[in-house]
C-alpha cells in the first residue's frame, strides 16, 4: 500500500484511487460482517415467530414489541442482571483494591522475595480462570460457597490479580521517588502516599484495570454455570443460554432476550471504549 | 532498607544522635504495612489459583464421584484413560485444529484487513466502535445469536439462497465434519475486529518516514509492505499468536452452547471436555486428571513461546526489574 504523503509527492493518481477504494471496500466489508447478525438480533426481536419462519432474513412488518415488552417485563431477567452487576462490582472493587496495594508493595518497597511474588503473580497469567473452573468449582465447594455470588465473585479477582499487578506495577514504579520524599517530608507516611498521591497519579492505569475485570467478570460464563444451579442466582450471559433451551422454538423471544442482554455490555463499551481499546493493546503489549 | 526509606527516616536521624530504635521501629513498620498491602492479595491468589490447581493435582490421583472425601486411590489411571479415550484425543485434535486455523486463516487475513484499513479513512473512528463491538460480547450471546442464525433453514441458509448460493447450505451445526469449521467461523466472527485493531495500533509505530524513504529507492507499494512494514509488525504478530492459541486451547463457551461438543464428540474441546465427564457426569477425579492435562498443555506452550518467540517483545513489560 502506498503512503498518502508519497503518493501526493508522485501523481499516480489512478494508484492512490485504487488504494482508496481498496480501503473504503474493506472498511465496508468489516463494518457489514460485524453488524449484520447483530442487527439480525435486534431486529428480529421485533418480529413475530411466522414473520421469522416464513422469511428469516426480512425486516419486521409489521414491527411488534410484545417480545421486548414481555423480557423487560419479566422480573427474571431484572434480577439476573442485578446479579451479574453485583458480581462484576464486587470483582472489580477486590481486583483493582488488591491488586493496587499489592502492585504499590511490589513497586515501591524493597523486600527479601520481592521479585519471586512478582514472578508468582506473572506465572498466574499462565492460567486463566477458562482452564482451572473445575478445579475452582471443587474449592468453592468446599468452601460452601456454591450458589453464593461472594465466591464468584472472589474467584474473578483471583484470577484477575496477574493482570492488574502486571499493568500496575510498572506505571506505580515509574513516579518519580522526589515526590515520595517531598510528601515524607511534609509528614505523610508510604501508605498515605498510596492514598493522597500514588492512587489519583495512576488512575489511567486503574481504569484500564478496571474496565478488564469488569468486562470479564460481566460476560463470564463457565464458572457461574458450575456454581449456580438456581435460576434466582443465574447471571446474565447464564440467562442468555438458559432461555435459549429453554424456550427453543420461540425464535423471536430469544432474539429480544439478546438484544437486550447486548445493552449493557455494549452501553458500557460506547462509555468506555478508549479505556478498553487501550487497555486491550496496553495490556498485550505490556 | 530501601533509599527512600533511609531518606524518609534522615529527619527523625538528626533529631535523635541514636539511630538504633528508630530503624528499628522503621523495619517493623515497614513490615506491618506490607503485609497489609500485599496480604490480602497474596492470599486470594493462593488460595484460589496456586491451591485449586494444587488440589485437582491431588483428586486427579483418585476415583472420586465427588461424594465425601476421595478415598480411592488409583494412581495414574484417570491420566492413562484420558490418553486412550477417542473422545478425548479428538478434543485435542480439536484444540489443535482450531490453533493451527487461527494462525493460517484468521492472521493473514486480520493482518491484510489492517493494511487496508490503516491509513487516511472518513469514519475511522466509527469503524473502529464497530470492529471492536463483538469482542465485548459475551461468548454466551454470540453462541445464541449464531446458533439461531444457524439453524436448518434459519437466516445464513436463506441469506445465501437469496444471493443463489443454494449449494452452500449445509447443516452446519449437525454434520460431524463440517461442526468444527463453523465453530471456526463464529470464533473469527468474535475476534476478528480486534485483531485488527490490535494491528492497527502495531502499525501506528512503523515510522511512516521508513516507508517514504523506501518509496523514494524505487520500493513498489507490495514490497514496502513485505520487507519494510510486516517485519516491523513482528512483536504485534508474536502477541497475536499467543492470545490466539491459548485461546483455541481453552475454547470452551461457543462450543458447550451451540453444540455440547456434539454431535458424537465431533466438535468436544478439552474444556468441553472437562465438564461433561467432571461436572455433569460426577467423575470429579478424572475431570481433575483431564484438567491437569488441559493447563500442562497450556502451560508448556506459553512458557515454551515465552521463552522462544517472545522473549524480546516482553522484557521489561513481565519480566523487568524496579529499582
Amino acid at each position: 500500500m502506498t503512503a498518502p504523503p508519497a503518493a501526493q509527492r508522485q501523481p499516480r493518481l489512478t494508484a492512490r484511487q485504487l488504494t482508496l477504494s481498496g480501503r473504503y471496500l474493506a472498511a465496508l466489508l468489516v463494518a457489514g460482517v460485524t453488524l449484520v447478525p447483530i442487527a439480525f438480533v435486534v431486529l428480529g426481536g421485533f418480529r413475530t415467530n411466522a414473520q421469522l419462519n416464513a422469511d428469516p432474513t426480512g425486516l419486521p412488518s409489521p414491527w411488534v414489541l410484545d417480545n421486548y415488552r414481555s423480557v423487560l417485563g419479566s422480573s427474571v431477567f431484572w434480577r439476573l442482571m442485578g446479579n451479574s452487576a453485583l458480581i462484576a462490582v464486587t470483582a472489580t472493587v477486590l481486583t483493582c483494591g488488591l491488586g493496587a496495594a499489592a502492585g504499590y508493595a511490589l513497586a515501591r518497597y524493597r523486600f527479601r522475595g520481592r521479585e519471586g511474588v512478582y514472578t508468582l503473580f506473572t506465572a498466574g497469567l499462565l492460567f486463566p480462570l477458562g482452564v482451572a473452573s473445575l478445579p475452582v468449582y471443587l474449592l468453592l465447594r468446599q468452601l460452601h460457597l456454591l450458589e453464593s455470588w461472594f465466591g464468584v465473585a472472589l474467584a474473578e479477582a483471583a484470577f484477575g490479580l496477574p493482570v492488574t499487578v502486571v499493568i500496575l506495577r510498572p506505571f506505580m514504579a515509574a513516579i518519580p521517588g522526589e515526590l515520595e520524599d517531598a510528601a515524607a517530608v511534609d509528614g505523610c507516611g508510604r501508605l498515605g502516599f498510596l492514598w493522597r498521591i500514588m492512587l489519583p497519579l495512576a488512575r489511567p492505569a486503574l481504569v484500564t484495570v478496571a474496565v478488564l475485570a469488569f468486562l470479564g467478570s460481566w460476560n463470564a460464563y463457565q464458572l457461574p454455570m458450575l456454581v449456580f444451579n438456581q435460576q434466582a442466582h443465574f447471571t446474565l450471559p447464564l440467562g442468555v443460554a438458559a432461555f435459549q433451551s429453554q424456550y427453543s422454538q420461540d425464535t423471536a423471544g430469544i432474539l429480544a432476550y439478546t438484544a437486550l442482554s447486548m445493552l449493557p455490555a455494549l452501553g458500557f463499551f460506547v462509555f468506555a471504549e478508549r479505556r478498553i481499546v487501550g487497555g486491550m493493546a496496553g495490556a498485550v503489549k505490556g | 532498607m530501601s533509599t527512600v526509606e533511609e531518606r524518609a527516616a534522615a529527619p527523625a536521624r538528626s533529631a535523635t544522635p541514636s539511630r538504633g530504635p528508630v530503624r528499628r521501629r522503621t523495619g517493623r513498620r515497614t513490615r506491618a504495612e506490607l503485609a497489609l498491602l500485599l496480604g490480602p492479595a497474596l492470599a486470594l491468589f493462593a488460595l484460589f489459583v496456586l491451591v485449586s490447581i494444587a488440589a485437582a493435582v491431588y483428586y486427579s490421583f483418585f476415583d472420586w464421584n465427588g461424594f465425601g472425601p476421595p478415598s480411592r486411590l488409583v494412581g495414574l489411571a484417570n491420566y492413562r484413560k484420558a490418553l486412550a479415550d477417542p473422545v478425548f484425543q479428538g478434543a485435542v485434535r480439536h484444540n489443535l485444529v482450531f490453533a493451527v486455523l487461527s494462525v493460517a486463516v484468521q492472521l493473514p487475513l486480520t493482518v491484510a484487513l489492517a493494511l487496508l484499513l490503516n491509513g487516511r479513512l472518513r469514519g475511522r473512528a466509527l469503524l473502529r466502535l464497530i470492529a471492536f463491538t463483538p469482542y465485548v460480547l459475551s461468548e454466551a450471546i454470540t453462541a445464541v445469536a449464531w446458533l439461531v442464525m444457524l439453524q436448518p433453514g434459519g437466516a445464513v441458509d436463506r441469506g445465501l439462497r437469496s444471493v443463489g448460493l443454494d449449494s452452500l447450505v449445509h447443516q452446519w451445526l449437525a454434520d460431524p465434519d463440517l461442526v468444527l469449521y463453523t465453530l471456526f467461523a463464529v470464533s473469527t466472527w468474535k475476534y476478528l475486529g480486534f485483531g485488527i485493531i490490535l494491528f492497527l495500533a502495531g502499525l501506528q509505530g512503523v515510522p511512516m518516514e521508513l516507508r517514504e524513504a523506501a518509496a523514494l529507492d524505487g520500493a513498489s507499494a507490495w514490497q514496502t509492505t513485505r520487507k519494510v512494514v510486516l517485519p516491523l509488525l513482528g512483536p504485534t504478530v508474536r502477541i497475536w499468536i499467543f492470545l490466539s492459541v491459548i485461546g483455541s486451547l481453552q475454547l470452551f463457551e461457543l462450543v458447550w452452547i451451540m453444540t455440547l461438543g456434539g454431535p458424537a464428540g465431533s466438535s468436544a474441546t478439552m474444556a468441553t471436555y472437562v465438564i461433561d465427564r467432571g461436572f455433569r457426569r460426577y467423575q470429579f477425579g478424572y475431570g481433575s486428571a483431564v484438567a491437569v492435562v488441559l493447563f500442562a498443555v497450556c502451560f508448556v506452550f506459553a512458557l515454551a513461546y515465552q521463552r522462544f518467540a517472545l522473549r524480546r517483545d516482553t522484557d521489561g513489560a513481565l519480566t523487568g526489574r524496579v529499582d
